[in-house]
């Protein structure tokens, strides 16, 4: 078994021609490598219509219906996140109840809002209730503003954990750009949140280092937008002299602990 | 089948502890592990040393030990007096190419330094080496400001010498694209590119390169010790590719481009 806990899809609003080709891409190279089960979600239009990491309400609710369909279309291969965009508290609280009670397993946040900001109280708040986990993306050590997003770094979300230890979190690609050993760091003291492994990223010490500061119980496998770099850590981390039960916990175990019970039972 | 590494390094990295990885031992151990049998490698302190003369000493001695699977690609400075002593050396003991680090040398890419070690290079017949970047500028320390190397100044270079080879390692799609449709036929094919950086699926960045570029043009490049060896092996294991054109990247196309200067 092997669950991508983040994972992206696109859809005929994505601006691109080769939507259709890029998610099926996905499904093929998943199989190939032995992937199980695909978590993902779905950034509003990705800037075609609203910026990517700011979606309008309308994107958003637009990204997780076809999120919803694509999970409805492969059972038990896809599931997805509901994206929500917190500026818009009343219709983050909608678009969750509405998405988790219909099927989606997890929460997406981006970067609309600064993690430490209190607007995103509630969203935490109606995670934890729910029992689903907020998959938030993550600047490892954000050092300034960058363009086209409020990203938080992992104290910001270090600080958002620690007001809903209630809540399970997961920091989005620990290979995603910026200093990873900083992210690590600032993490060790809170249980609720999970590393997730995937982006581009592929430092020699990383894998060994989340292995050390996070421990095994809190590292999770995933890809993001490129599913080689994904697939070359799984391989390096087997090649290391860890137990088969740390290997496993990494490929599956801690996130079938994370997502709501049984979620990966469907057969598809 | 033999496997020929491009972009490998040993020795200390100035801006995060690599701890064993930069040995040779450690990276011997995982040519071992992945199945490569050579590699070209550089002297990563030498990318911030004014004076690379001492440092590609060092590189020799330490890789003598594993001389039939350690290729040392000594560093150039061109604004170093008798620069040429060491380009002398390197071909006294048969080095694979040159490395040149204009970006943290402090000269301009395509500028007159960089012209006239190129044309000494390029009438020695060895190939020089550009990195692109070695890692991503968005985890960069703060006191690594180097600028990463332009498509611009790969572009002139090669179109100012008809006999220079260039090996650019670290590149991405765009990078690539911008390159070789920027150069004619005859100039492109004195290009080759190794596969580190570039993107796999569900975006197929190499794969289209493969189509559109050509796959004859590409050379296997792991970026170890400051990236996992696994991660250029993984992105041509998830390619339909046909045995003859995966053998090719692995070591085949370096190897001919490489005879084809010498």
């Amino acid at each position: 078994m092997l669950i991508d806990v983040h994972a992206h899809f696109y859809t005929e609003l994505s601006g691109r021609s080769d939507w259709r080709e890029r998610n099926a891409r996905r499904l093929e190279v998943g199989d190939r490598i032995g992937i199980t089960a695909h978590v993902g979600s779905i950034l509003g239009t990705w800037g075609y219509r609203s910026p990517t990491y700011f979606p309008s309400r309308d994107d958003v609710e637009h990204a997780n219906e076809r999120m919803l369909q694509m999970v409805q279309a492969v059972p038990g291969r896809v599931f997805g996140y509901c994206v929500v965009n917190p500026n818009y508290p009343d219709h983050a609280a909608e678009e969750i109840t509405r998405c988790v009670d219909r099927g989606l397993i997890g929460i997406k946040l981006a970067a609309s809002r600064r993690a430490d900001d209190r607007l995103l109280d509630r969203v935490a708040a109606l995670a934890a209730e729910r029992g689903v986990p907020i998959l938030h993306h993550v600047w490892q050590h954000r050092r300034r503003d960058w363009p086209g997003q409020d990203a938080s770094d992992a104290v910001e979300l270090a600080s958002l954990a620690e007001r809903h230890a209630e809540a399970k979190f997961i920091l989005a690609h620990l290979g995603g750009g910026g200093e990873w050993a900083h992210s690590l760091r600032a993490l060790v003291e809170r249980p609720n949140v999970w590393v997730d492994l995937s982006g581009s990223g592929v430092d020699v010490g990383m894998v060994e280092q989340a292995l050390e500061t996070v421990g095994a119980g809190r590292l999770v496998w995933g890809t993001d937008l490129t599913m080689d770099t994904g697939w070359a850590k799984l391989r390096y981390l087997r090649a290391l002299d860890r137990s088969s039960e740390d290997v496993e916990r990494v490929s599956y175990g801690n996130a079938q602990q994370i997502f709501p019970a049984g979620a990966f039972d469907v057969s598809g | 089948m033999s496997v020929v590494d491009v972009a490998a390094f040993l020795g200390a990295y100035p801006y995060r502890d690599l701890g064993r990885a930069g040995s040779a031992g450690w990276l011997v151990e995982q040519m071992d592990r992945l199945g490569i049998d050579r590699a070209w490698v550089g002297y990563l302190p030498s990318l911030i040393h004014a004076d690379p003369s001492a440092g590609n000493r060092t590189l020799q001695k330490i890789c003598a030990p594993h001389r039939d699977r350690l290729l040392p690609v000594p560093t150039l400075n061109p604004e170093q007096p008798r620069w040429h002593d060491d380009l002398n050396n390197a071909l006294a003991v048969g080095a694979p190419a040159l490395r040149l680090f204009p970006q943290y040398q402090g000269l301009d890419p395509a500028g007159d330094a960089m012209r006239v070690v190129t044309a000494a290079a390029a009438v020695a017949g060895i190939p020089i080496l550009l990195a692109v970047r070695l890692e991503d500028s968005r985890q960069r320390h703060p006191a690594d400001r180097a600028p990463e190397l332009t498509a611009a100044a790969v572009r002139t270079l090669v179109r100012e010498d008809s006999e220079l080879r260039v090996l650019v390692t670290h590149a991405d799609r765009t990078f690539v694209e911008e390159v070789h449709f920027g150069l004619t036929t005859a100039e492109a094919s004195r290009v080759l590119w190794d596969i580190s950086w570039i993107w796999g699926p569900p975006e197929d960045h190499l794969g289209l390169l493969f189509d559109t570029v050509g796959v004859e043009r590409f050379a296997f490049g792991t970026g170890m010790p400051l990236r996992i060896g696994d991660a250029a092996l993984a992105k041509l294991d998830v390619l339909d590719l046909a045995e003859e054109a995966r053998r090719g990247v692995l070591g085949r196309h370096v190897t001919e481009w490489t005879a084809a200067t010498t």
